[in-house]
């Protein structure tokens, strides 16, 4: 086998993934506080400035998928008596703390000095967080976000989530860390936050091209890491998101794709937009289904879990806290299923794309309800076919490589098929 | 003649359909897949090519020589296949005697094998003078074996050589007649199917002209589940959703809805009144509620496949079931018949349990519009049509319902089309 092709932003990235990871590692020496979060509706500026490292377990999951890791995680779980209809992120991250809470990198990772759960639309972090809680016996706060069930965030739910990181988050960070709150600090950290952001969005907007120089799914999984774990607002978040947006704006001035395991991308034959997580366990075997198709992913939903940034959204360090309750109301994961609809049909149209394609996670009620009507009324507003591929996010059982192939390829060929019009 | 092939390897039959330069059906042909994936497409292809011929001949010979002349000579042909087939799994059982039975034995072996493939080729030869013989598979494996089974089982002698070890003489040698490329094409056995038929002049005369026709393939292309192993170029690989869309509409050019439930999978597709799929649902993860699952049942009954369905139509009462889960259909089965349930009632529920599933996806592929064509070879099975006829009339109304004769041919129809549309493209 060729050796896997890598941009030099995912080079830095991997050492920036590492030295966290032996931040993480050394904080019981160091004395820095650590906070569990999640990736939807993460408060890293808010984290950091009270000198406090983030944990995240869904990227320690979607980690231990990638490296081999999550299915014996997954088995060590169910023997705990997880059933296997639970979220698998959920039972891989309670199979590693079983098994020593050995990280993905091969480093330990400290316990928490605090769980802030801050709710987005996912009820599953809630059980996930009361089994950590039980295991580290720990304190627990709960920022309450209110779903956009009418689509919108009222300007009283926004107030309401302002109170409550006044009233109840920004005290128990207080507590846990021993430091008091310094909203200059949070103002400087959300001004390097909004300054990722708008280098981010330039990569994503890259996609509109012809060829497409970034792959904004499988690509994007990495453009996003930083900016949706550790290192908002931080320098080596701009950093990297300068590097990034530069890699891709010299790839457009050459005329060339995506870097693809298997090298670019530039004869693009069909141009998708996606909705839901991807497969972690196959990871690279899916995203090379797609490039032996000659398909590249001009847009995607996943991209945006951890913030909607491309609809204009930025961390406004003006307003602190206002700015984090738009941000937690405004993810991918609090939104109803009409602004999801909204969302693919407004990218297929933008990012001029042949089709689109849910893939659809066992494990995962929160994206998956809903996700046929979502096809069928996309496939309505926009005129063009759906696909819809069925696995899991790191329990490797449930990727079946012949179906999964089966249905893209026939997919692509039914899209050819209507290009070509009138068969014989 | 200029010819287009197309070949669907399934999970269980592999297919092939040759069409002529206006796209009409020349022939088709089926075998087992086996596990030489390579083999079947070739048989297959070569069976196609074998029915194509027998068309070439019927044009230039029936009116002379009258239908039934030429019936008879196929099935005259067809004896000679399967007396071939079944010298050369004699001549390997006797090898595998030499190799695996103990030498006080062998003897013994040796006389009641070559006395029950004798005994198989008379009955052959019989059934070739009965006007009317019974249906069966159309597999030498099936056929031959069950009438080695039934005669293993009258002469084999618990304290010589048992039934046990037939049996395993059989099934270990069956595969090598399977895996191994015998010469069963039109110019090998039309000489002595015509011997056979009785030597009719008018008919010899046809014989030649068929024989040296000349058969050009343009282009072939292939599809199912085997696919990547035919050594076509990338572009003549087609996905079977769309072989079977294509195919459908052939057959019936109203079909809008096609629902397909093959050996390891169901598919349900839409198309355009082009025969081009706008949309389509497939199983997933599993193979639950696909034909492989009534394959399981009928081994757990220990009955053929095609006798489940006429089994299950004698229902008075259907069971309800809940599982079509392929692992625990035995289970299930036990459960049920334990529990005082009549066989053929189970039968029935198990049917619907099936078409329940597939009326599941046809629903997320977008409902059932007029006309419905159901394909695949769960579509010969008459209690799994007659299931879903009720199914979906309970849930759309009154709908055309087609379904072929020949539906187990649709994807390598729609494969032979795409052939033929790209050759003239």
């Amino acid at each position: 086998m060729s050796e896997v092709q890598k941009d030099r932003s995912m080079v830095i990235q991997k050492d920036m993934i590492a030295e966290h990871y032996r931040q993480l590692e050394a904080a019981p020496e160091t004395g820095d506080p650590v906070v569990y979060t999640f990736v939807p509706g993460n408060l890293t500026e808010l984290i950091r400035s009270f000198g406090a490292l983030p944990v995240l377990p869904e990227i320690n999951a979607l980690q231990s998928g990638m490296r081999g890791k999550s299915r014996d995680y997954i088995l060590e779980a169910e023997r705990s008596g997880h059933s296997e209809d639970v979220c698998t992120y959920v039972k891989c991250d309670i199979g590693m703390l079983q098994s020593g809470n050995i990280g993905p990198t091969g480093t330990r990772l400290p316990k928490p000095d605090l769980l802030l759960l801050s709710y987005t639309g996912c009820y599953t972090f809630m059980k996930w967080f009361e089994l950590l809680r039980e295991q580290y016996d720990c304190p627990t706060v709960f920022l309450q976000i209110p779903y956009q069930g009418d689509g919108t965030l009222a300007p009283e739910h926004r107030q309401y989530v302002v109170d409550q990181l006044k009233a109840e988050v920004i005290p128990a960070l207080e507590k846990a860390t021993g430091r008091k709150y310094d909203e200059e600090r949070v103002r400087h950290y959300l001004s390097l936050s909004a300054q990722a952001e708008e280098d981010l969005v330039a990569v994503l907007h890259s996609a509109k091209r012809k060829p497409s120089p970034i792959d904004a799914y499988f690509g994007a999984v990495y453009y996003v890491g930083p900016i949706f774990s550790a290192f908002r607002g931080t320098e080596e978040g701009v950093a990297y998101y300068r590097e990034l947006r530069k890699e891709v704006e010299e790839r457009v001035a050459r005329g060339e794709g995506p870097v693809t395991p298997s090298g670019t991308l530039n004869d693009q034959k069909y141009r998708l937009v996606v909705e839901g997580p991807p497969n972690w366990t196959s990871f690279r075997e899916f995203w090379q289904m797609f490039t032996d198709e000659q398909a590249v992913v001009v847009a995607s939903t996943y991209s945006k879990v951890g913030g909607v940034y491309d609809f204009g959204f930025r961390h406004d360090p003006k307003d602190p806290l206002g700015t984090m309750a738009d941000y937690c109301g405004g993810c991918y994961t609090n939104l109803n299923l009409p602004s999801r609809i909204d969302m693919l049909a407004s990218y297929i149209k933008d990012y001029a794309a042949d089709g689109f394609l849910i893939h659809s996670i066992k494990s995962c009620n929160s994206f998956s309800a809903g996700q046929l009507m979502m096809l069928r009324e996309v496939e309505r507003r926009t005129g063009l076919p759906g696909a819809f591929i069925e696995s899991d996010l790191v329990d490797p059982r449930y990727f079946s490589a012949a179906n999964i192939r089966n249905r893209l390829e026939s997919y692509l060929q039914m899209i050819e098929a209507r290009r070509q019009g009138r068969p014989a | 003649m200029k010819c287009f092939v197309g070949i669907d390897l399934g999970s269980t039959t592999t297919k092939a359909v040759v069409l002529g330069e206006r796209s009409e059906i020349l022939g088709r042909g089926i075998t087992n897949s086996r596990s030489n994936y390579d083999l079947a497409a070739q048989v297959a292809r070569e069976e196609a090519f074998i029915t194509t011929r027998f068309a070439l001949l019927r044009q230039q010979v029936e009116q002379a020589a009258g239908q039934q002349v030429l019936t008879r000579l196929l099935r005259a042909f067809r004896l000679s296949q399967t007396l071939t087939q079944l010298t050369r799994l004699s001549a390997l059982i006797l090898k595998e005697i030499e190799r695996s039975v103990p030498a006080a034995l062998r003897d013994a072996a040796r006389e009641k094998v070559l006395g029950i493939v004798a005994t198989i080729e008379q009955e052959e030869k019989a059934r070739f003078e009965d006007p009317d013989p019974p249906a069966r598979s159309d597999f030498f494996r099936d056929a031959a074996g069950s009438a080695y089974m039934r005669l293993a089982e009258e002469r084999g002698e618990p304290s010589g050589v048992s039934f046990d070890r037939l049996v395993g003489l059989y099934d270990k040698c069956i595969i090598g007649v399977e895996n191994e490329p015998l010469e069963l094409g039109f110019r090998h056995h039309i000489g002595s199917a015509l011997e056979l038929a009785g030597n009719s002049p008018a008919v010899r005369a046809g014989v030649e002209a068929a024989v040296s026709a000349e058969l050009e393939v343009v282009r072939s292309v292939g599809t199912g589940y085997g696919r990547a192993r035919l050594p076509f170029p990338k572009e003549q690989i087609r996905s079977e959703i769309l072989c079977h869309g294509l195919g459908a509409h052939r057959m019936f050019p109203g079909t809008r809805t096609v629902l397909d439930i093959g050996g390891q999978d169901t598919k349900a597709i839409q198309v355009d009144e082009h025969g081009i799929v706008t949309s389509f649902q497939m199983n997933d993860r599993c193979a639950a509620g696909c034909g492989r699952y009534l394959g399981y049942i009928a081994d757990e009954m220990n009955i053929g496949l095609h006798e489940l369905g006429p089994l299950a139509e004698k229902s008075t009462r259907s069971v309800k079931i809940n599982s079509t889960c392929t692992v625990f259909a035995g289970a299930e089965l036990r459960e049920r018949l334990s529990l005082g349930e009549r066989r053929e009632d189970i039968l029935d529920g198990l049917h619907r349990a099936i078409i329940l599933r597939a009326m599941s996806l046809l629903a997320r592929s977008g409902g059932i519009q007029d006309q419905f064509t159901f394909t695949g070879g769960v579509a010969r099975n008459s209690a799994a049509t007659r299931a879903l006829r009720r199914l979906v009339e309970e849930n759309y109304g009154e709908k055309t319902i087609n379904i072929s004769a020949d539906s187990i041919y649709t994807g390598a129809l729609g494969a032979a089309l795409f052939a033929h549309r790209e050759a003239m493209a």
